[in-house]
């Protein structure tokens, strides 16, 4: 067992990990945090993001140990005080239903809507590109981020 | 939950000291870059090693530079650092293109350009692109350092010319002429994570001179010379065009399996040369072109 410390949601968290575990199992079984959730377990799905050092990655495939002394923010981390823009557009959009793809994706708009505050609808596909929701069909998640992007809200 | 198999962990902080544990491991050990492939092989108990060695804290190894007329890719740089590289995108446009293709903005940004080439699979995106810009790649060991060009690197599905006691450590290109452009086309199902049906890299200059590659469509990435040897030379024309991609079934060999059939994979083979080449035409014109749009956009 090693002891790591990840930068959590703004507050520093140790614990001891096998080299073996992954971030996701880390985070959701040691640590806590539900929101990255375990779907494919192989990068396919998207579900398991989190962002790592402000980027957004899929925590299946990365090792806890890989994190030791990183930055890790997962949707609890943004809505600590209260929910997102982002966050309240998915939710008058009816962007999502069983909820298991939002929290990656809410993620992943995040970090292009840092990069970019005014996405095309071309560049919200690429940015989740990856990330499968199969309740949606997808229609409502671009509207709350369209939404977003040209400043309705 | 850890994964089923354990392993220990090493995050050295030298390169020194990575070629230290290679050389004390060998096959037991495995380099640790992106791990989008490697992680994945642990978990579908394809690889078991005794020891990873983590080598993103190595500082040379997470850069782009250029010296002199080359340009060199550390192995640690992600695809997302690719997209990003100003060099990379007016340079190496097709190298640009296909890291826009891998995978998924998450995957990208942990995925790098060495561990794409060491994975080795028939459809890695990266490597048309590496064989038309006609790539070195460095293996460096306590024994020394060796230079591969990237034509000699691949030798059967997952198989290279890497040794277990060698750290791939960069790759380098030669910064291709002013009067050249080239264009990667990549044919998947859907956008995000899917793996090449079939890729083409296509590069061209003002004098004719051409250059071909593809993926997922033989055992190995590789140059098409037969087709090269065709067009070089030659301005394109339609006839010309036609002829080129009458030769394409004899420059592939591709196989059957669960992305598509063989007879799809020639099909659709000819149909990216044909509209690769007039895509790489316009762009050595000074047009924007975007690869996606030309085999149906997105989904």
């Amino acid at each position: 067992m090693k002891e790591i410390s990840i930068n959590l949601n703004f507050e520093i968290r140790s614990v001891w990990v096998e080299s073996s575990e992954t971030l996701l199992d880390v985070l959701r079984d040691k640590l806590g945090v539900k929101s990255p959730k375990c779907g494919c377990e192989r990068g396919d799905c998207g579900a398991c993001t989190v962002l790592l050092d402000g980027k957004p990655v899929r925590s299946c495939l990365i090792l806890a140990v890989e994190a030791d002394k990183h930055d890790i923010i997962t949707v609890e981390g943004l809505s600590a005080d209260k929910l997102s823009a982002l966050q309240e557009a998915f939710i008058q959009y009816n962007s999502f239903q069983c909820g298991f793809c939002a929290p990656g994706i809410i993620l992943a708009v995040t970090e292009l809507l840092q990069k970019n505050p005014h996405p095309s609808l071309l560049e919200i596909k690429e940015s989740i590109a990856g990330h499968l929701c199969r309740c949606t069909g997808y229609t409502p998640i671009f509207d709350a981020i369209l939404a977003i992007s040209k400043g309705d809200k | 939950m850890a994964l089923a198999h354990d392993f220990d962990y090493a995050r050295p902080q030298s390169m020194a000291e990575v070629l230290d544990l290679l050389n004390t491991h060998r096959d037991k050990a495995k380099i640790l870059a992106g791990g989008t492939d490697l992680i994945v092989s642990i978990k579908e108990a394809m690889m078991a090693p005794e020891l990873l060695i983590d080598i993103k804290e190595i500082p040379d190894l997470g850069q782009i530079h250029r010296e002199g007329e080359q340009i060199v890719i550390g192995a640690g740089v992600t695809f997302t650092q690719l997209l990003e590289d100003p060099l990379i995108k007016s340079h190496f446009p097709m190298l640009w293109d296909a890291a826009a293709t891998v995978a998924s903005t998450g995957i990208r940004n942990r995925a790098t350009l060495a561990g794409n080439i060491c994975s080795a699979v028939p459809s890695l995106d990266s490597a048309p692109a590496l064989l038309c810009y006609e790539a070195t790649v460095h293996c460096e060991s306590k024994s020394g350092l060796r230079q591969i060009p990237i034509h000699e690197w691949f030798l059967a599905p997952r198989k290279t010319l890497l040794q277990p006691d060698e750290l791939l450590s960069k790759i380098e290109m030669p910064i291709p002429p002013r009067n050249s452009t080239g264009i990667y086309l990549k044919l998947g199902r859907y956008n995000g994570e899917d793996l090449a049906q079939a890729g083409w890299g296509i590069w061209l200059d003002t004098e004719n001179h051409y250059r071909i590659a593809h993926c997922a469509l033989a055992p190995i990435p590789k140059r098409a010379p037969e087709i090269e040897a065709l067009l070089n030379g030659n301005a394109l024309s339609d006839a010309l065009i036609e002829r080129a991609a009458a030769l394409v079934e004899s420059a592939i060999k591709p196989i059957t399996d669960i992305r598509s059939s063989r007879e799809y994979r020639v099909h659709i083979s000819r149909v990216m040369l044909k509209r690769g080449l007039l895509a790489a035409r316009a762009r050595l014109q000074g047009e924007e072109v975007e690869p996606k749009a030309l085999l149906g956009g997105f989904a």
